[in-house]
């Protein structure tokens, strides 16, 4: 099976197959950063350009590395830094991005929709690297690819993703990245951060934690996001973690060889305490590892596609 | 496609087989540090099959490995991006003598690819290369040491060889493309 696509936008319009293609491409890659040298020279001569209009400092890093193990040359774009302050508009700023002759434009922005529209609008290659509240791809590609690593498959998996579902574009990514591979998807947190509505796509819904890890192969742990919550999703810190905090106590009604994974970056001692997130269970930090794995295995993808995002169904 | 034509048969890629692994032996003798490097996929069972033809001359296991060289090639970016295989060589290459195969020698890009995807694992002593099949059309300045046999074919033959397990199977086919004796246009 063959990549044909120009973009890299999202996983819901993704097949099953094409998402296979990206993980089995990365295991190749991941192969190439454990050697003496980790580069290859696939994307000699192309540029990326790195235009992230919302803050991020990981997501950034990686797709920077990513670049230049694939030989690209890369340039950095922030909000803080850019014309986006003086007034210009997404479709300015990247059109002068690819008058510079970008071959590859990363984008996060605060906006849903907005790598999607940037994608029809220009010829070089996008790759959504967070869009609002909407997806994340690479990051759940690359939780897919952690998963599929330790566990050896994704069908019949029992996963939970806890914590902060309402905003977060990783539970997006992973939920339509797990079900198309045959994952069964559980989602807990406060009912203010996790609506019944989300059943609607095929998960089930609990807001008890002993529910959610009783039967999990994975619990994927979401960052509480301080900075998206409007004041009333719950009355503080201290007691979501007294209702859905991961300790030990409680990791002990999971399965004994569940994985703890988490996006980053970690609040430690609200989401997850110390104990849990650097204990055997954890691959926190192999995710960051298989993160530039899967981010040059969706550049080199793309490289050879031509094909635009299809038309949203419905 | 017309019907394939039988280039070679099990017997002769057997005599091909055991000439070309007496050669690497006799250019290299049982001191020098052998290793086999077959490029994915066609080069690695030829790789296997040269390996055990030279363990029973050496009396020594050689190494083999497995090398992909997707990420090498000089035309990414002008077609769909290619399958990518895993590049496996579970020993160290620098100072060795590395023997590089591959079932087809056309235009070599593909050894050009695989030179340098070798000179990323380190420096070996030095290179040759061994191919079952030499079908010419080069196009950049690349000859093979070790050569199964010399098939003189039309640019746009294909040249398959298949060297599965088992070896009643194994064959050379060439397959010219069907020419419209009546085209209408």
């Amino acid at each position: 099976m063959s990549w044909t696509r120009k973009d890299l936008l999202d996983l819901q319009s993704l097949t099953a197959e094409e998402i296979q293609t990206v993980l089995e491409t990365a295991r190749a890659f991941k192969a190439v950063g454990e050697r003496v040298i980790k580069k290859v020279p696939a994307l000699h001569g192309k540029t990326v350009v790195n235009l992230f209009v919302e803050p991020s400092t990981r997501t950034r890093t990686s797709f920077q590395l990513a670049a230049q193990r694939l030989s690209a040359d890369i340039i950095n774009f922030t909000a803080e830094a850019s014309s986006l302050k003086k007034g210009e508009t997404l479709k300015d700023t990247a059109r002068n991005l690819e008058a510079l002759n970008a071959d590859f434009i990363v984008i996060r922005h605060s906006a849903a929709g907005a790598p999607h529209f940037l994608a029809r609008v220009l010829q070089a290659h996008v790759v959504n690297a967070g869009d609002g509240a909407h997806e994340h791809p690479t990051q759940g590609l690359l939780d897919l690819f952690t998963m599929l690593e330790k566990k050896g498959r994704l069908a019949g998996l029992q996963v939970t993703i806890l914590g902060d579902i309402l905003y977060s574009r990783v539970a997006r990514s992973n939920i339509w990245g797990l079900q198309k591979l045959g994952a069964q998807v559980t989602l807990c947190g406060p009912p203010t951060l996790v609506p019944r509505s989300f059943a609607e796509l095929g998960c089930r819904v609990t807001h008890v934690l002993e529910e959610a890890i009783e039967a999990a192969d994975v619990i994927n742990l979401l960052r509480i996001q301080h900075e998206r919550q409007r004041k009333s999703m719950f009355p503080s810190l201290g007691e979501y973690t007294s209702l859905f905090g991961i300790n030990r106590q409680r990791l002990a009604a999971a399965k004994p060889d569940v994985l703890i994974m988490h996006p980053g970056p970690i609040n430690r001692g609200v989401e997850v305490d110390s104990e849990v997130a650097d204990g055997e269970q954890s691959v926190i930090l192999e995710q960051v590892t298989n993160g530039l794995a899967i981010r040059m295995a969706a550049l080199f993808l793309l490289n050879g596609g031509k094909a635009p995002q299809p038309a949203p169904a419905g | 496609m017309s019907k394939p034509q039988l280039v070679m048969d099990a017997g002769a890629i057997g005599r091909a087989l055991t000439r070309m692994a007496g050669q690497i032996a006799q250019c290299n003798g049982p001191q020098a540090e052998v290793v086999l490097v077959g490029v994915q996929t066609g080069g690695v069972t030829l790789a296997t099959h040269l390996a055990a033809q030279l363990k029973r001359l050496w009396g020594h296991d050689v190494p083999v490995g497995e090398l992909d060289i997707s990420m090498h090639r000089d035309d990414l970016g002008h077609q769909l991006a290619p399958k990518v295989h895993p590049t496996s060589i579970p020993f160290d290459v620098a100072g060795k003598t590395v023997v590089l195969t591959d079932d087809v020698l056309y235009s070599g890009r593909t050894t050009r690819a695989a030179l340098d995807a070798l000179n990323d694992l380190g420096r070996p002593k030095r290179i040759q290369l061994a191919v079952l099949i030499d079908r010419g059309h080069r196009e950049l300045p690349i000859a093979a040491d070790f050569v199964g046999k010399k098939v003189a074919t039309a640019p746009d033959d294909q040249v398959e060889v298949q060297l599965a397990e088992g070896r009643r199977n194994w064959r050379v086919l060439l397959e010219k493309p069907r020419r419209n004796s009546h085209r209408t246009r």
